[in-house]
């Protein structure tokens, strides 16, 4: 479905985007997660050609998106981080002129927006401006406004990014519901849940390169283990006992975090003997993978 | 670097589409989008007309005597194609771009950058068009036009409305912040409103004013609205016909690649 070869975006001398190679099969859900200015939003640009790439190669549905750059727009649905709806525009009328910009008829643009207004949950605001909806329901128009072509790959850039856990789980749904049905999804997210969750496969990218890629559950295995065991405030006898028994753990001075495959013995000891209180064994997460493969530190 | 040429790419007919879009918002707005173009010849005829003329007095000029009701009055609607198209395209356009990212939804579509821009500049023609027909009727209503002759500032609308969206739109690509519009308002638009045979003829200027005159679009705008508002022969528009469509020729491949510059990185 897409098949990215050495893929680059040079801005002057940054180079946001270094040489990446990574392919997405049909029907898959594929995520591109990594910190802020990772080059998540680069590289899906590239995709559709609203940037255009330094380098690489770059095909989707087998054509080389050099030459077909518009046959290949027409087959994909793209939902941007920033909702650019037009505000001069009705929510139907948001749906039904994009319809026409991809040169669907006005009847069958008027029947997808019916049945995309009911799939979002928006026909009673139909008639509404956009500026009189709220986050949920912008995102919401958003991905419907990305589905009017019946794409047959799906992009979404922090599709859930600043909503409410309602809207995201009703968001998820949705998505859940189109992946259901076959259709490919790209996805960019800064929520390791909602990664771990929709996402078959997904890359940790920083500073413009791939760091891994794989399933959530083969990257949190072979990147962290199954458990953690967070200690808040340690002493000196409990970092003593870790630094000896050769566990790999991160020191964040007031917090250790352990990366004990070994689980649960280890945490028996530990908080048996050095633990009054503020210990916790818990399953590791995607969250655990990125903090670690990413740094802790603030990005810009 | 290996930087691949970004060909330029000639728009298609689906260019109508993003003409669509901004007809459609058009259409909701009709009422108060229709009223300046009839209700602004009513003002200027009435204060330059009535007020001013009996100052002034009938204008002789090659072509003849007329009054200088008669004078203005085409004037006044190659002042509305300049100003609708140029507003249209900068100010307009350039809100629909920067603050709304217009372009860049329609960008994830399969229109290209070039059909984007050329709808927009064909749109900024048809509010001149629009402008011009709603003056036609209302200056018809003075007895101050000459038919059928009249009815060919509709196609000078189109011409005058497309070279003064093609500029709108080159500064639209260079601004950087929409204040910036000021500089070609006060620099292009306003000299051009006063100096280009619009409320006086050219004759009256010093020959070296005469001359910077006929390098200004307006000024030949005007002697088309004044050819076929007062039914004068058509051959003597040859020179403004001829200036008018190579000032489209240049500048619209320029607003072209001068957005291709602003917007893709
Ligand atoms: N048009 C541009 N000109 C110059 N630099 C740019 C441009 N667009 C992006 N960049 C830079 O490229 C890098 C990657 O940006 P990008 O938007 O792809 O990051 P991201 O992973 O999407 O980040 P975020 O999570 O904040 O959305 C950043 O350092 C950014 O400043
Ligand atoms: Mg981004």
């Amino acid at each position: 479905m897409i098949v990215a070869t050495s893929l680059r975006k040079a801005f002057g001398k940054l180079r946001a985007v270094d040489d990446i190679t990574f392919s997405v099969s049909p029907g898959e859900c594929f995520g591109i997660l990594g910190p802020n200015g990772a080059g998540k939003t680069t590289t899906i640009r590239m995709l559709f050609g609203f940037t255009p790439k330094s380098a690489g190669r770059l095909q989707l549905f087998g054509l080389d998106i050099d030459q077909h750059l518009r046959q290949v727009k027409a087959r994909i649905g793209v939902c941007p981080q920033e909702n650019n709806l037009d505000p001069d525009l009705s929510v139907r009328q948001n749906l039904e002129m994009y319809a026409r910009y991809f040169d669907i008829p006005p009847p069958l643009a008027r029947r997808r927006a019916d049945q995309l207004l009911s799939f979002i949950a928006l026909e009673h605001r139909q008639n509404a401006r956009i500026g009189e909806l709220s986050g949920g329901m912008l995102r919401r128009l958003v991905l419907a406004r990305a589905l009017i072509n019946e794409p047959e790959l799906l992009i979404l850039d922090e599709p859930t990014t600043g909503l409410d856990p309602q809207s995201r789980h009703q968001l998820w749904n949705r998505v859940e519901a189109l992946k259901a049905r076959g259709l490919t999804v790209l996805l960019t997210t800064h929520y390791m849940d909602e990664a771990a969750r929709l996402c078959d496969r997904l890359m940790i990218v920083d500073q413009g390169k791939i760091l891994v890629e794989g399933t959530p559950l083969q990257l949190i295995h072979d990147h962290v283990g199954a458990e953690i065991i967070e200690v808040a405030s340690p002493n000196a006898d409990l970092r003593a006992f870790v630094d000896r028994s050769g566990t790999p753990y991160e020191d964040l001075g007031h917090r250790l975090i352990i990366y004990a495959s070994g689980g649960a013995e280890y945490y028996h000891t530990l908080s048996r003997e050095f633990c009054q209180s503020g210990c916790m064994l818990r399953p590791a997460t995607l969250e655990d993978v990125f903090l670690r493969l990413t740094g802790r530190e603030l990005r810009e | 670097m290996n930087r691949r040429p970004v060909s330029p790419r000639l728009p298609t007919r689906r260019l109508l589409r993003v003409w669509q879009r901004n007809w459609l918002v058009y259409r909701q707005t009709w009422l108060i989008s229709f009223l300046p173009p009839l209700l602004e010849p009513c003002f200027y005829l009435l204060a330059f007309g009535i007020g001013l003329a009996q100052m002034v007095g009938p204008v002789i000029s090659s072509a003849g005597t007329i009054s200088y009701t008669a004078f203005i009055a085409p004037a006044l609607v190659a002042i509305n194609i300049m100003q609708s198209a140029f507003f249209e395209t900068t100010y307009a356009s350039f809100v629909r771009m920067y603050y709304q990212k217009t372009f860049a939804a329609m960008l994830a579509t399969p229109l290209t950058l070039e059909e984007i821009i050329t709808g927009e500049i064909l749109w900024g023609a048809t509010k001149a068009v629009i402008g011009s027909a709603l003056m036609l009727i209302v200056i018809s209503c003075f007895g101050l036009f000459h038919f059928p002759s009249a009815l060919l500032l509709l196609p000078a609308a189109l011409l005058g409305g497309l070279a003064f969206a093609c500029a709108g739109m080159v500064f639209t690509a260079i601004v950087p912040a929409i204040e910036t519009f000021n500089l070609p308002v006060f620099l292009f638009i306003t000299p051009m409103f006063l100096f280009s045979g619009t409320f006086f003829p050219l004759d009256n200027l010093p020959a070296w004013a005469q001359f910077v005159a006929q390098l200004l679009p307006l000024t030949h705008v005007v002697e088309l609205c004044r050819a076929a508002g007062l039914g004068h022969p058509l051959p003597a528009t040859a020179p403004a016909l001829a200036y008018l469509t190579l000032w489209c020729l240049i500048l619209f491949p320029l607003a072209l690649i001068a957005m291709r510059r602003r917007l893709i990185h």
